[in-house]
């Protein structure tokens, strides 16, 4: 059924379609109308049979999440940025353990300096935490892939992340096609669950592994996030089936497969990316896009396959590893092992810095004709970073950085607006 | 592709509005995205919020950077913001306010507008003697849409009631339907 909804209402729908039985509870911006709407949900009767806790801090919602998914629970929770950083020690848990909880990330910034709009420096601390990582590039693929999520999660017992730009997705309004009850009945089972604490038959989980199996432990949790690559497209499949309608499996293409040049991204940036494109295609440029869906398990060979025929590739990447550059640009390296194509990063969108199309268009251009650094920062404003480091050769006790930046920027539009 | 920004600031609406505009393009079968700007929501703080509405799916991101309509729901929001930045040539200007735009000081701005596209109207004042708060967001929706011809009232009045569902709704219904009213047909 076709609904005008902001993303948050969306997937708070799209969950409560999958028949959670434990919602674990704790706010914070960009996610908190997902948990908020769901709450309404399970108090007005819409929702039956789900427990909806509100807990004191993120930490003991993930950690209600691990008890809940150990008792058998269909579990679900949502969370961004710092909320995620407390949560941690449970997050790695939950995947050490082997729980097949969903969680949102609505993607966010991470401080210090505080910023609470969309980047991918949240996803980025939990890459290595187990879980499994799906971005999805509209509200549309919000509402599909969460469905799909619980189906994935459940098969391998392992929890999944569902990463959507926060704002850019969780506070638009846009046109999506609500799924109906009986159609996610007939694609999610009842969840039958790997292991189960039961009174009836006792077990402990979470046994103390010491060096002469820890490895082995960690090899079997790698081979099923590597046996999630088949499984991914084989559960986007039938979802197609059943809803009629191509939602993603682990990559996808945008334009044509043999372009010369090919962006690399993740996430929402995609939407702005296909207008300037298709403008640049216009114009006699061969440039095409490649969305990486799956980010852990990494699609390294569909990747490789998709890219392989490039002259040229473009990552663009909304999260930097400080000291590093781009570790998405780093993983495409690593499947194009062996190929001389030349790769650039692009970092951009960092703390919830528009991207324009204009400065796409730019960068792009740029990149074909071999003009941008190994890492480029996107619309980076040199004369900030100047006068700062000015500052900083001036004087020793030269203050907080962050501080100083936001006080010259006000000082500078108050001179320009007079 | 029609685009509009909404400039108020917080508490006046204007996120609102945009989501209940794109409610009622949605329930007359155009695409539709509403969002706010990435800016911190607070009230008195300066706030935008853009919609896009076209007849095929709407996939562009970045903010309205070349709006075709602006709604200015606080007059004195043109002392410090750029609220004309990239307006379009042949483009919309909608004022909460009594005064035309040359008292207030922007004639220039809107110069070169075409005739009939830049309209005042005292959207507070409205808003008091309807839904008695000075909400101005839907009696200037009831504008937009009068000035531009692009929602019709029952879609409008729909997605009006979706919103404030009851007493709240209707008053506001009334309050777009007065604005609707003054712009069609003027005293």
């Amino acid at each position: 059924m076709l609904k005008q909804l902001d993303g948050s209402v969306a997937v708070g729908d799209a969950v409560a379609l999958c028949r959670p039985e434990v919602i674990s509870c704790y706010p914070i911006t960009p996610q908190t109308h997902i948990l908020e709407h769901l709450g309404e949900l399970v108090k007005s009767g819409e929702l039956p049979g789900c427990e909806y806790l509100n807990l004191d801090s993120e930490f003991s919602a993930m950690s209600c999440c691990i008890g809940a998914s150990a008792a058998g629970a269909r579990t679900y929770t949502a969370t961004a940025s710092q909320g995620l950083l407390y949560m941690m020690e449970a997050v790695y848990n939950a995947a050490g353990l082997g729980l097949p909880i969903v969680m949102t990330l609505g993607n966010r910034a991470i401080g210090a300096p505080i910023n609470i709009w969309n980047d991918h420096s949240d996803a980025l601390a939990a890459g290595n935490s187990g879980w499994l990582q799906l971005f999805v590039e509209n509200n549309q693929e919000a509402v599909d892939v969460h469905i799909q999520a619980f189906r994935i999660a459940e098969a391998l017992s392992q929890p999944v992340m569902v990463c959507m730009d926060g704002f850019v997705l969780t506070h638009a309004y846009s046109r999506v096609d609500m799924p109906e009850q009986e159609q996610v009945d007939r694609f999610l089972p009842t969840f039958e669950p790997r292991q189960v604490l039961d009174p009836a038959a006792p077990i402990s989980i979470g046994a103390m592994v010491g060096p002469e199996a820890f490895t082995e432990v960690q090899y079997l949790a790698h081979i099923k996030q590597l046996d999630a690559l088949k499984l991914i497209p084989q559960v986007a499949r039938e979802f197609q089936d059943i809803f009629g309608r191509d939602s993603g499996g682990l990559i996808k293409t945008h334009g044509p497969e043999d372009a010369e040049t090919i962006v690399v991204c993740k996430g929402s940036i995609i939407g702005t990316m296909k207008e300037v494109m298709a403008g640049m295609r216009e114009d006699g440029i061969s440039i095409s896009a490649v969305t990486i869906r799956s980010s852990r398990p990494f699609p390294k060979d569909a990747l490789r396959e998709a890219l392989k025929n490039a002259k040229r590739v473009l990552v663009f990447d909304k999260s930097l590893a400080v000291g590093f550059g781009s570790m998405l640009a780093s993983n495409v390296r690593w499947t194009m092992t062996g190929l001389e194509t030349p790769i650039n990063a692009i970092i951009g969108g960092l703390g919830g810095r528009p991207i324009t199309r204009k400065s796409l268009r730019r960068v792009f251009e740029q990149g074909i004709r071999s003009e941008l650094e190994e890492t480029h920062f996107l619309d980076l404003q040199h004369d900030i970073i100047a006068r700062e480091l000015d500052r900083e050769r001036k004087q020793r006790r030269s203050g907080p950085m962050a501080e100083n930046i936001v006080r010259s920027l006000g000082a500078a539009r108050a001179a320009s607006t007079g | 592709m029609f685009q509009l920004r909404i400039h108020g600031r917080g508490g006046q609406g204007a996120v609102s509005a945009a989501e209940i505009i794109s409610v009622a393009a949605f329930y007359q079968g155009k695409h539709s995205m509403a969002f706010p700007s990435f800016g911190s929501e607070r009230a008195g703080a300066p706030v935008v919020a853009f919609v896009r509405i076209d007849d095929r799916e709407i996939e562009l991101r970045e903010p309205v950077m070349d709006p075709d309509f602006l709604i200015i729901q606080d007059p004195t929001l043109f002392r410090g913001v750029d609220v004309f930045a990239g307006l379009k040539p042949d483009g919309w200007v909608l004022i909460n306010s009594r005064k035309s735009a040359e008292e207030l000081g922007v004639g220039e701005a809107v110069a070169g507008l075409p005739e009939g596209h830049v309209v005042s109207l005292p959207a507070s004042e409205l808003a008091m003697k309807h839904i008695k708060a000075p909400k101005p967001n839907i009696v200037l929706m009831g504008g937009f849409a009068a000035m531009t011809g692009l929602l019709n009232q029952d879609a409008m009045e729909k997605a009006i009631m979706e919103k404030f569902p009851g007493r709240l709704g209707e008053a506001n219904v009334m309050a777009a339907r007065a604005a609707y009213d003054a712009i069609v047909t003027p005293a």
